[in-house]
């Protein structure tokens, strides 16, 4: 019983955490119909950014404020110079930017700080807490993980909601020149949804770092979960992104915890291919078309 | 002043527009009309940058809007109503609205603008938490003309606003763009294949047939001409 409970609290924590990339990966979709190959690379960079700063004394929440502002603007830089130039190019083309774009970060933060893998430090203790008399494998650092994504889908959703901005993003998402016919400046919404998509990411980096093997390819397992996470919630969706990476972290933890934990991706692969041959549309996307 | 000059545009190796040229005047009702195929969606989506003229140019007062992007001729104060309406149907009634005068810095004026539109469409008020996708076609075409005037626009090009409306429905219309000239002082570049309920309300009116101009003069001298309307307007 008690391995069951802790395997769940595990499954929320890295779930919560493949919601966030897999939120990323939503907010690039709907803004740019493109799969960013790039976003757990993206996120792999700016988290390099806060280790290094650590490395040098600089506060941790410095650190983390550095690295998240640092994806925010990758993001931005990155829709500008590498994705607006393929606008109207075939569909093939983003597929090969990101992906190349994948390799690049991660060759460059290879020569730049070494492929081996070291230890990140983490904001808070990492030892179980004590629940009445019962230790459970949920610290206060799996307490942070669980407020920072809830937090910030919170910030995303009332954006989306109730201003302005999320109107425009909305607006250009589902209608991209009938919003240009309203006066929207569809070309900086894009820039933005790129922005905060690689804020997503690189919040879930910070929070991975700590307890992985940190080198330069650390991100990419968490991208193949977050990307099952994402089709799961139906890739349109933000709440869809949050249920299904809770899903993807429960199922995975549960493969992990009773059949092994090698047997973890290809737990995410059955996911993907029952979740689609279900309902191929993703549990959380609207019908195309209403009938009325 | 709205003037169009020497207008060409071509899909590939098929010209859609032939050096169209025409002026619309303040605060009248300019009828563009023609059979299917002529070219007039193209000039509307000329006109707005939504496709790039190969020669000519469009000019709106002291502006050259030739070249300039769609959204930017649009905060020059030119709204453009689409063909099949645009209406955003993942959005709400109030939300596609808003979406109209965004780009206005004036947020009270914006409110105003809100209050203003559902007064003269009372059926969007009662519907204002409605998804877009839920409205009737009468009622699609009240909130994309309503998302047009709540710019505030000097300058309104609807294309085929008549298309899959009652004919009640379509006379209403039509009066209420008369009135708008007058009120709102503005100017109206109304593309319609329903000649007959376009001409009642025009002041001029623009002939094209295969994307050339035919003739352009006064909607009376138009609608009176048997000959052109047996040839162009079917009726």
């Amino acid at each position: 019983m008690s391995h069951f409970v802790n395997l769940s609290l595990n499954g929320i924590s890295s779930g919560m955490i493949y919601a966030s990339v897999a939120l990323g990966l939503v907010l690039v979709w709907r803004a740019t119909r493109i799969i960013n190959f790039a976003q757990g690379s993206m996120a792999m960079f700016s988290t390099y950014m806060a280790v290094t700063l650590l490395d040098r004394n600089l506060g941790y929440w410095e650190a983390f404020a550095v690295a998240l502002a640092v994806g925010l603007a990758l993001g931005a830089v990155v829709e500008r110079t590498l994705i607006r130039p393929l606008q109207g190019k075939p569909e093939l083309n983003p597929v090969i930017v990101t992906f190349g774009l994948f390799i690049l970060l991660e060759g460059v933060a290879g020569a730049i700080f070494g492929v081996r893998s070291r230890g990140v430090p983490a904001a808070f203790s990492q030892s179980g807490l004590t629940i009445g008399h019962h230790r459970v494998s949920f610290s206060h650092f799996d307490l942070f993980v669980l407020g920072s994504v809830l937090a910030l889908m919170v910030l995303m959703l009332v954006l989306f909601r109730a201003t302005d901005v999320g109107l425009r993003m909305r607006a250009s998402a589902f209608a991209p020149e009938m919003s240009r016919l309203v006066g929207v400046r569809v070309g900086r919404v894009l820039t933005l949804g790129w922005a905060l998509a690689s804020l997503a990411g690189s919040l879930a980096g910070l929070l991975v770092a700590p307890r992985s093997a940190f080198s330069p390819n650390y991100m990419d397992l968490i991208l193949v979960y977050a990307f099952t996470a994402a089709v799961v919630g139906g890739l349109e969706s933000p709440v869809g992104a949050l249920v299904g990476g809770l899903l993807t972290g429960l199922v995975l933890s549960f493969v992990g915890g009773y059949l092994g934990s090698s047997l973890e991706p290809l737990g995410a692969a059955v996911i993907l291919i029952l979740v689609l041959s279900a309902r191929p549309e993703g549990l959380f996307s609207r019908p195309a078309a209403r009938q009325v | 002043m709205l003037e169009v000059d020497g207008l060409t545009v071509s899909y590939g190796p098929v010209r859609a527009l032939r050096g169209v040229s025409f002026a619309a005047r303040p605060s009248t009702i300019t009828a563009v009309l023609g059979a299917n195929g002529a070219g007039k969606t193209t000039l509307l989506r000329a006109m707005t940058g939504l496709v790039r003229p190969q020669e000519g140019s469009v000019r709106f007062d002291d502006h050259e809007l030739t070249g300039l992007p769609v959204e930017e001729v649009v905060r020059l104060g030119v709204a453009h109503v689409p063909e099949g309406r645009g209406v955003i149907d993942q959005l709400t009634v109030e939300e596609n609205l808003r979406l109209g005068a965004l780009w206005r810095k004036d947020k009270s004026d914006r409110k105003r603008a809100l209050a203003e539109t559902y007064d003269l469409f009372p059926p969007l008020a009662e519907r204002r938490r409605r998804l877009g996708a839920a409205l009737s076609g009468g009622e699609r075409q009240m909130l994309a003309i309503g998302r047009a005037l709540v710019s505030r626009p000097r300058v309104l090009l609807l294309d085929e606003p008549s298309l899959g409306l009652a004919p009640l429905v379509t006379a209403q219309l039509m009066a209420l763009l008369a009135e708008l000239t007058l009120l709102a002082s503005l100017t109206v570049i109304l593309v319609e294949q329903n000649a007959r309920s376009a001409l009642s309300v025009a002041t001029w009116a623009v002939v094209i047939n295969l994307g050339q101009v035919v003739v352009s003069d006064t909607a009376a001298a138009v609608g009176t001409d048997t000959g052109l309307r047996h040839h162009y307007l079917g009726f």
